[in-house]
């Protein structure tokens, strides 16, 4: 059972999500590349995991005992670069070298560059399997850590996802827990027009899996839903957490055009300017 | 003559040489892992037997993890397993892994450095009656291409269980080959495996050629030698058992006197071992080069034995083309 998410803590972690998203915008400004929508509508659940779910030691990522968490989406991965720098894995400087050249951050996550991404993803479909691999062991070496693994919905068009997912379902991995970023938009389109992936609930169901669902930009709710799915003995548990692509930027939001490219500097000025009307006054040195 | 100094089997050339396939030095290699290393875990897509894994799933049954067929899903099951400390063995035919799941090991396992150990199997036409879709013919061309791979090929099955041992050495991917049928002991177990250091099966003083050969076809090659002795033509024949990381002094030093090769492989002629000879020997001394495998061809069903003469494999065809390349240095 995880800690209580009391008043206080809850109001911080809105706060730290909204910092994520700009610190996301400036990362991608300085990068000139990468993908926008996905960063933005997962920078809530990120923040839950890096200040309240994890158990976790920002000073010594390869300690033994920790959570782990698994970005099957590689992609995204400027949303899991910043909160790692918030919680003090590296210094909030370096994430100016995102995708540039002899960077530890590199534009998909690269597992032996940067402690503590656990994974190389990139390539979609193949982070379940690399979890389901690292829960498997936790259970030989009898160790009670839970392992995490987030994954795209487009991404659920990959054939070998549902290889991994009869395996876990089979083998009732009950110490690994799948978050799918239901965020309703891939390169060419909305999922349900490019791939439709409905009914997935019932597919998941027919699997094995015990399906929970959340709202991806409600820290509490989410945390909550964390707290059930600890609970679940007899299945692996998958949460399916509905998404705004885009997130917090009011010109990118539910456009999937979006996706997979960074807002040029004009863009990106609206954008930090629309982050910081948004909640508060986070000064940013655009202006 | 046989190197007297490698304890080769000395009834090679015997009709009744004791035979054996390459796979039950993984089975026999991947038990006695198991039994030294705790941290050892085997996966299997369905084809455990065939693989001879099943001994050591086992004797630990809680080490062993079944996928059912799916490869891809195999070989990223394995990096996560590799990512937690332990040494994952996978295994299926080599057209499915690395085939099938090429790019989910050259980013799970590869460029991520996880300490998975690709056993590939089937491998080569003398898979025989499956025919072409079960034959792996490319699989040494597609892992020796990905960085810092190592990529053994064991010529008989006492070799077949030292290579897999040797795997465990080191702490990032191999590829292992082996093939379905029973083919002769060309070593013993005093013979030495060694992942440094290509070694030659047949000496001379004064070699006219020098023939290379992987895995089993080492055993034609060596019939071949024999045979040419008979007709007074020297040859030098080196096992090339670890393709890479490439004995690159050795191979050198086994063409200082012949200046001329031979590479004998149960693979296309375009990417496999004779094109790692061919790149080394390019770039530092240029020498006249005869490629023995498959020439842009896919094979067929059939006997192991009538597929490696059709398709100009055999030991007539080796000969032939020690003398071709012979006229071809003058």
């Amino acid at each position: 059972m995880l800690s209580d998410l009391y008043e206080d803590k809850l109001k911080d972690l809105e706060k730290k999500a909204e910092q994520a998203r700009e610190l996301v915008i400036k990362s991608l400004l300085s990068a000139g590349a990468g993908h926008s929508a996905g960063p933005l509508d997962m920078a809530d659940i990120f923040i839950a995991f890096y200040f309240h779910i994890l158990n976790h030691d920002p000073k010594n990522p390869d300690w033994a005992d920790r959570d782990r968490l698994i970005l099957s989406n590689g992609h995204i991965c400027p949303i899991r670069y910043v909160v790692m720098a918030q919680a003090g894995y590296f210094p909030i400087e370096e994430l100016q070298t995102l995708r540039k050249i002899n960077s530890r951050l590199q534009g998909h996550p690269h597992r032996t560059a940067l402690p503590g991404l656990e994974t190389t993803s990139g390539p979609l479909g193949e982070g379940l399997g690399q979890a389901i691999g690292i829960a498997l062991a936790a259970k030989l070496d009898k160790k009670k850590y839970y392992t995490y693994v987030m994954t795209g919905d487009g991404e659920l068009d990959e054939g070998n996802i549902w290889e991994s997912l009869m395996f876990a379902g089979k083998n009732k991995m009950n110490n690994l827990i799948m978050i799918v970023d239901r965020n309703n938009i891939q390169i060419d389109g909305f999922t349900e027009d490019v791939m439709p992936l409905e009914p997935l609930k019932e597919k998941f169901e027919a699997f094995g899996w015990h399906v929970l669902e959340s709202d991806a930009h409600d820290i509490k709710q989410f945390v909550d839903i964390i707290n059930e799915a600890h609970a679940i003995y007899e299945k692996p548990t998958v949460i399916i957490a509905h998404s705004i692509p885009g997130k917090g930027v009011d010109f990118m939001e539910k456009d999937f055009h979006w996706h997979g490219k960074p807002p040029n500097p004009e863009e990106g000025k609206k954008a930090l300017k629309e982050l910081r009307t948004l909640k508060g006054k986070i000064i940013s040195e655009q202006e | 003559m046989l190197n007297p100094n490698l304890k080769l089997n000395q009834k090679l050339f015997d009709e009744d040489v004791e035979l054996a396939p390459t796979r039950a030095g993984f089975g026999d290699g991947l038990l006695q892992l198991g039994e030294i290393n705790p941290n050892v875990v085997a996966l299997s897509a369905d084809l455990t037997e065939s693989t001879q894994a099943h001994k050591f799933a086992e004797k630990f049954p809680e080490r062993f993890f079944q996928t059912g067929i799916g490869e891809q899903n195999m070989a990223t099951i394995a990096a996560g397993l590799a990512e937690s400390g332990k040494i994952a063995f996978i295994s299926s035919y080599a057209t499915f892994s690395p085939g099938k799941n090429w790019e989910t090991l050259r980013t799970t396992a590869v460029y991520n450095e996880a300490n998975v150990k690709i056993a590939g199997h089937h491998a080569g036409i003398m898979t025989g009656t499956d025919g072409a879709t079960h034959q792996a013919t490319e699989d040494i061309a597609i892992t020796r291409c990905w960085p810092k791979m190592h990529v053994y090929v064991p010529c008989d099955a006492i070799e077949g269980r030292k290579a897999t041992i040797a795997s465990a050495d080191i702490n990032t991917p191999v590829y292992l080959r082996y093939t379905r049928d029973k083919t002769p002991l060309i070593t013993t177990e005093s013979t030495p495996f060694k992942v440094n250091k290509m070694q030659t099966f047949w000496v001379n003083e004064n070699p006219k050629a020098t023939i290379f050969a992987t895995g089993y076809m080492l055993y034609y090659a060596l019939v071949a030698a024999k045979e040419l002795e008979e007709e007074k033509l020297q040859v030098l024949v080196v096992n090339a058992a670890v393709i890479k990381p490439l004995d690159e002094e050795g191979i050198l030093e086994a063409t200082r006197v012949s200046q001329a090769v031979v590479t004998v492989e149960d693979h296309q002629v375009e990417g496999g071992m004779g094109s790692a000879i061919a790149e080394l020997l390019a770039k530092t001394t240029p020498l006249p080069i005869e490629f023995i495998g498959l020439q842009n061809t896919f094979a067929e069903s059939g006997a192991p034995k009538e597929l490696v003469e059709k398709y100009g494999m055999g030991v007539k065809d080796i000969k032939a083309a020690v003398k071709r390349v012979i006229r071809r240095k003058m």
